[in-house]
């Protein structure tokens, strides 16, 4: 673990050089056990990865002070702290292919049926790493091996938001209309990112997200709801 | 009220910022340039975050249709109200009827546009800010158009004041902005950190209010560009593949996979902000200390700024 001064204003608390739930989730606890303590200083915390961004007002505390004020947390960052997450769910239509325009393509890629690859993509559970890049967009971790596929060679200008793609190990929701190089294999109605709703938005980091498979009709219906503000998402 | 006749290329409302959303991907938002915002503000006799309007590169012209005081600040561009000149970094008291027009900037690219009272919309998350990438506060979340209308909140006409000349930013010569090494300094080359601080970097005309993008001698990197994404701090210097500069702003991204050689100190964010496509600047570094000096150094020169006017 090492902090990196990030300018005046933040400190950049770096954990392992790795990829993994036992790293992020020590990034995540590090971040809820500032905000429960109300560190002196602290204005707002960004988990990453394996890495906190803490921003400060140097006004309220100094560098050194921060940096051993965060170094007495560490030995309590773990799971143990951590609130029970949240378990979000994303109806997501995929046997449309106005919606999941490459799922055919990504199945043949990856030697597997279409009905097999919604199986697959549809019945594992993912966990939000961090929410970053664009607003509510969710870093998920959880997908299948045997989903793993190259990013596409050329990827999209435009991606609709509610997208929902595969890439490497990676699964990913697009919350905002980007472009982008996954494999989109169908969308949800759903809005991860709604500037106009009171709460803009869905997914926080450490959530827990399962894909619900519907058809057309159903995505429509939602839709509709979404649009007149009286869906509420499933939420345990 | 104010009724906007001709918006500018993208005059957009702003206080001082959106704070606790990162962590959900939304930028803070606000003033590019923070110091003339607030000196803005104050002129009118408002707090420090009332919102207010930032002007690009070409200013406003609109119409008050009650009393009120207002500044500008920022870029120099030439001010008429009612036809008449009136300085910038001044209070200027309005009557009902009055227009007020701001020119194209002869220095500088953002202007700010304070009201007595402070612009009356709902914030939202927290803050009156516009997002425009996102769509967010604001109004509607988007730049001004022709024929908006703002609300003023009512208050007192303020005492006029203007801001001391020693505390006007100078945006016009090659400015050297400060900066703290890093959080990934050790990802480049000996010479890749010597180049940042040893050249002058031109501004680019396709930067906004999400980066700066600069052009100059390549910063090279020692072992490749691309880091495990981690969050990205007001002012982040991200230098991709081709080895030129960005320096990250107020509409920026939250996270990012690049590197980043260092970090523009909040302080002088401003003056990034307010040089010209063509223009250039220099970086010199300083330590963590050295920068929370000039900090409290730049939070002086504030304090202290304001001079009364003698009529």
């Amino acid at each position: 673990m090492r902090f990196l001064p990030a300018g005046d204003l933040a400190v950049l608390v770096e954990f392992d050089e790795e990829i993994s739930v036992e790293v992020n989730t020590r990034v995540r606890a590090l971040e809820f056990l500032i905000q429960q303590k109300a560190l002196t200083g602290v204005v707002e915390t960004v988990p990453t990865f394996r890495a906190l961004l803490v921003y400060y007002d140097p006004r309220a505390v100094g560098y050194d002070a921060l940096c051993a004020a965060i170094t007495e947390l560490l030995p309590q960052a773990t799971t143990a702290v951590l609130p029970p997450s949240r378990l979000v769910e994303l109806p997501c239509c995929y046997d449309d292919p106005e919606l999941g325009f490459d799922l055919a393509a990504a199945a043949e890629r990856l030697g597997l049926s279409t009905a097999e690859l919604v199986r697959l993509h549809s019945t594992a559970e993912y966990l939000v790493y961090f929410i970053g890049f664009t607003p509510g967009l969710p870093y998920m971790t959880g997908m299948p091996d045997r989903l793993q596929i190259a990013r596409l060679d050329t990827p999209r200008v435009r991606v609709p938001a509610g997208s929902v793609g595969i890439g490497g190990i990676q699964c990913c929701v697009y919350s905002v209309e980007s472009p982008g190089g996954f494999w989109v294999l169908g969308r949800t109605p759903l809005r991860l990112y709604d500037p106009d709703a009171p709460e803009p938005i869905l997914l926080r980091p450490g959530d827990r997200v399962s894909f619900r498979a519907i058809d057309r009709r159903e995505y429509d219906r939602i839709a509709a709801r979404v649009d007149a503000r009286t869906y509420r998402p499933v939420i345990t | 009220m104010i009724r906007l006749l001709d918006p500018g290329p993208q005059t957009t409302i702003q206080d001082l910022g959106r704070f606790g959303q990162l962590r959900y991907g939304i930028p803070p938002s606000g003033p590019v340039d923070r110091l003339a915002f607030v000196l803005a503000n104050r002129l009118v006799g408002n707090p420090d975050g009332a919102a207010a309007l930032e002007c690009t590169l070409i200013g406003p012209r609109f119409e008050v249709d009650g009393p009120c005081a207002i500044a500008v600040t920022g870029a120099d561009m030439p001010v008429t109200v009612d036809g008449r000149e009136a300085p910038g970094w001044t209070t200027l008291v309005v009557r009902p009827g009055d227009v007020v027009k701001l020119g194209p900037a002869r220095v500088g690219v953002r202007s700010y546009i304070a009201f007595s009272g402070g612009l009356d919309l709902p914030p939202v998350m927290g803050s009156r800010s516009t997002y425009l990438r996102g769509r967010l506060g604001g109004l509607e979340g988007r730049a001004l158009r022709k024929e908006d209308r703002l609300r003023v909140f009512a208050a007192p006409m303020p005492r006029p004041r203007r801001v001391a000349r020693r505390a006007v930013p100078a945006y016009g010569s090659e400015p050297t902005i400060r900066v703290v090494l890093g959080p990934q300094a050790d990802r480049f080359t000996r010479a890749g950190v010597g180049a940042l601080l040893g050249n002058a970097y031109e501004m680019l005309p396709q930067s906004d209010r999400m980066g700066a993008r600069l052009s100059g001698e390549r910063i090279t990197h020692s072992r490749g560009h691309d880091i495990i994404s981690d969050g990205i701090a007001l002012g982040a210097i991200q230098v991709p593949g081709d080895g030129q500069p960005i320096v990250l702003l107020v509409d920026r991204q939250s996270t990012g996979g690049y590197t980043k050689v260092a970090t523009v100190c909040s302080f002088d964010i401003g003056r990034v902000g307010q040089v010209r496509p063509g223009q250039s600047l220099r970086f010199r570094a300083v330590t963590v200390d050295e920068a929370h000096r000039l900090l409290r150094e730049a939070d002086t020169v504030l304090e202290t700024g304001l001079r009364e006017e003698i009529a």
